[in-house]
């Protein structure tokens, strides 16, 4: 039954994350002030539940950020200025992810070296494409991304939206549910008679997919793009799947508990800042806030077990 | 022949190698709709290869599987658990039904899971949106014989159950007893597979028993006798008694653990059959004796290890580092001592290399074990712990260390010694065998026979 209860842990974090927030600055409790708050968690969100995707098969993926970045670099570049050429390479990028997870399932090849490999391929590229900082962004993503909808904020609507479909998708479809399976006992999904070498591409791909959803909203954002612009994605991503709820391995993840994680991480860095910690000190602050919320999960897990 | 008359599936001559092992050695065998056929045999007789013959696993390396009325409908319920434990109970069935597909699978999904649970195991108290790691072992258990009967967008044909009733208890596996027999009645067919001779004689119509990966009896279940079923699976290897001689007087007892006890000097045997209890009381009792980090090095125990690449070689080095490892002594490594020690074990046991500088894996897998041997009895401690040490060991090698083991017993060391085989467990001075995890018998010296081994991992009682 603990499962059920598994998403309990990222809202109780969140909540009192939010609530230490709005207690120091009390002006960020407001449509403009949450906004800014949860602004940059879009690209971060997406790119969690990208990670989620991989881990959702029980591999992780060390290229997110490089990977990220690249689609940043096509976005504000190709996609601007040629956009049938900009679409084709991100459809592109997206079924190289697939090929990817059927290459590592086929030769049994250790996801974290591959995909560690990988990120070099992608950073290179990116530095390809966009030697210096610069680039534009389409003007129809810059609309999405700075639209103000009546009484919510963007961020929110969006991360609201990001969490609803995911949950179909994954928790709900009939294929999220096989993917899932992949994760718990590949064995059993085979015998079954799935092909299980496509349903990890599958799952590969939508990864891709979700990657090239979060640079494209990243330059949104920014106006602009950098062949280093996401990198620390990799780690956040991976961080904020299992903040939110999601386990190493066994298929074991939650697309809301991943985006609220990832609006977490967001705002811890916030809230450091409003704590007005020294730059210098708050990364290590950042780690701590990870650190105390899965040693949380664990005393709860094991109460769970004993019980 | 009617359409009914065909049966589901015939083997014929179907045999299976992998490598030089015969697992399946030309079986000829058919299962008739309306049937259920027992199967029996010891560890190693083929019962788990036949069923992935059947089940579609891999193809024969020769001879023909066949199934005249499609291979469609044929389910097999594993021994090992194999749903996912992250999914619910209804998803899993959803898995495997290819029907469902589109919006709203999950309500028809639920409902036939329903259905199947409350047929089979009444009152079963089984929540079809609870996630399967919450369920318990037996529930588990439950659920995979529920989607293996249950219609699945057809009917169940043939439902092969590998050990169905290993964790259920006894009420529960006598509904899905009478199940099955109400399943065969309608025309089904089922290959059924247990170590509860009281079941088999139960529930088969018919029972075939597996020895060596033949068939050596298929008789209908009235030409049996219990006793008879028993001779019928044994008989190894009759020779091997034979040479149970020149045995030490045991000493005290120096342990006491999980229901075992062991004098010193003394070989003690684990047996019964695979998967009851002996693997893991082994790996407790060792773990019990070496991982006690307060009491520092100079474990009281070391470890032979069956599963070498598991828990037994360390690929990249060589094999003298290999055999070294035991006993590399505090501070710097005295190189020349250690060469000296790996050179003395080479020549006792025999290893058969040019040069112990070379790779561990440049080894075959009986000298690999052979190291693994002298890692162990290099060191001083007074207990050596086998997992089944001669798993894919040939026979050459194996009488080596049969008569190293004695020595080393004679000199005062104690062995205790987990094996499938039950020719080796012959050679043991005390025998514990096990039975659903739990020991039920303890034999020593002249009781030390493959029958009354045979006898101990069979459960003889009624299933009634």
């Amino acid at each position: 039954m603990l499962s059920r209860y598994r998403i309990i842990l990222p809202v109780v974090s969140l909540a009192v994350l939010l609530a230490a927030t709005f207690y120091m600055q009390p002006r960020a409790m407001s449509y403009f002030g949450l906004n800014l708050l949860f602004n940059l968690a879009v690209p971060i969100a997406l790119a969690t539940i990208a990670q989620m995707m991989i881990i959702m098969v029980n591999d992780i993926d060390l290229s997110l950020g490089a990977f990220v970045s690249l689609a940043a670099c096509i976005t504000a570049t190709y996609l601007n200025d040629t956009p049938l050429l900009g679409v084709l390479i991100l459809l592109g990028l997206v079924a190289s992810y697939a090929l990817m997870g059927a290459v590592i399932h086929t030769l049994d090849l250790p996801a974290i070296v591959v995909t560690l490999g990988m990120s070099f391929v992608w950073g290179g590229l990116a530095l390809f494409i966009l030697p210096t900082p610069g680039g534009a962004a389409p003007g129809w993503i810059r609309t999405l991304m700075t639209v103000k909808p009546a009484l919510v904020p963007m961020a929110v609507l969006a991360a609201v939206l990001i969490a609803l479909v995911t949950h179909l998708l994954v928790i709900r479809s009939r294929l999220g549910t096989v993917l899932r399976g992949v994760g718990g006992n590949a064995r059993s999904i085979a015998r079954a008679g799935w092909n299980v070498t496509v349903l990890k591409a599958t799952a590969y791909g939508l990864a891709g997919l979700f990657g090239v959803l979060a640079g494209m909203a990243l330059v949104g954002l920014t106006t602009s793009a950098d062949a280093n612009i996401a990198l620390r994605y990799t780690l956040l991503s991976i961080a904020g799947v299992i903040l939110g709820g999601g386990e190493f391995i066994g298929g074991k993840v939650s697309p809301v508990g991943a985006v609220i994680g990832a609006l977490t991480l967001t705002l811890a860095a916030s809230f450091l800042s409003f704590l007005r910690l020294s730059p210098d000190w708050q990364i290590g602050a950042q780690g701590a806030i990870l650190i105390l919320v899965l040693t949380a999960r664990l005393l709860f897990s094991r109460r769970g077990a004993a019980a | 022949m009617t359409e009914t008359d065909k049966p589901v599936v015939a083997l014929r001559d179907a045999a299976k190698h992998f490598g030089p092992v015969k697992a399946l050695d030309g079986v000829s065998l058919s299962v008739a709709p309306g049937e259920c056929l027992g199967l029996v045999g010891h560890n190693g007789a083929g019962k788990s290869t036949l069923v992935n013959l059947i089940n579609g696993t891999f193809g024969p390396s020769s001879g023909t599987v066949d199934f005249p009325g499609g291979a469609g409908d044929v389910r097999a319920v594993f021994q090992e658990l194999s749903l996912c434990p992250n999914l619910t109970v209804a998803e899993n069935l959803a898995m495997a039904h290819p029907a469902l597909k589109g919006v709203g699978w999950r309500r028809p999904a639920g409902a036939e899971i329903r259905a199947a649970l409350d047929r089979v195991f009444p009152d079963h108290g089984i929540d079809a949106d609870a996630e399967v790691d919450t369920l318990t072992i037996a529930e588990r258990q439950m659920v995979e014989i529920a989607i293996g009967f249950a219609p699945r967008g057809g009917a169940a044909r043939l439902v092969i159950l590998d050990e169905p009733t290993s964790s259920l208890d006894e009420g529960i596996a006598r509904q899905l007893l009478s199940h099955v027999k109400a399943f065969c009645a309608a025309g089904g067919a089922v290959i059924f597979i247990s170590h509860m001779l009281g079941e088999v004689f139960d529930v088969s119509s018919r029972i075939v028993v597996l020895k060596d990966g033949t068939v050596v009896a298929d008789r209908p279940v009235g030409d049996f006798t219990r006793a008879g079923l028993v001779d019928a699976m044994g008989h190894v290897a009759t020779e091997g008694a034979a040479q149970q001689a020149a045995r030490s007087a045991p000493g005290e007892v120096i342990l006491r653990a999980e229901g075992l006890e062991a004098r010193r000097g003394e070989v003690v045997g684990l047996s019964g059959l695979a998967g009851h209890g002996q693997a893991a009381a082994l790996a407790r009792l060792y773990l019990g004796l070496s991982s006690d980090w307060r009491r520092g090095r100079g474990a009281g125990a070391v470890f032979v290890a069956g599963d070498r690449p598991r828990d037994g070689v360390l690929p990249l080095w060589s094999i003298l580092r290999n055999v070294s490892i035991s006993v590399l002594g505090r501070g710097l490594v005295d190189r020349a001592a250690e060469r000296r020690l790996a050179e003395d074990w080479r020549k006792r046991i025999g290893i058969r290399t040019d040069d112990l500088t070379n790779p561990i894996l440049s080894l075959s897998g009986g000298n690999q074990q052979k190291v693994l041997f002298a890692r162990a009895l290099a060191s001083d401690a007074p207990i050596v712990v086998m997992d089944d040490p001669m798993r894919g060991v040939d026979v050459g090698t194996k009488q080596d260390v049969y008569a190293m083991i004695r020595a080393e017993a004679a000199k005062g060391r104690t062995f205790l010694w987990y094996s499938t085989e039950t020719e080796e467990v012959c050679q043991c001075d005390r025998v514990f065998v096990f039975r659903n995890g739990e020991i039920s018998a303890e034999l020593t010296g002249e009781q030390i026979t493959e029958e009354r081994i045979l006898e101990a991992s069979f459960e003889m009682q009624e299933a009634s």
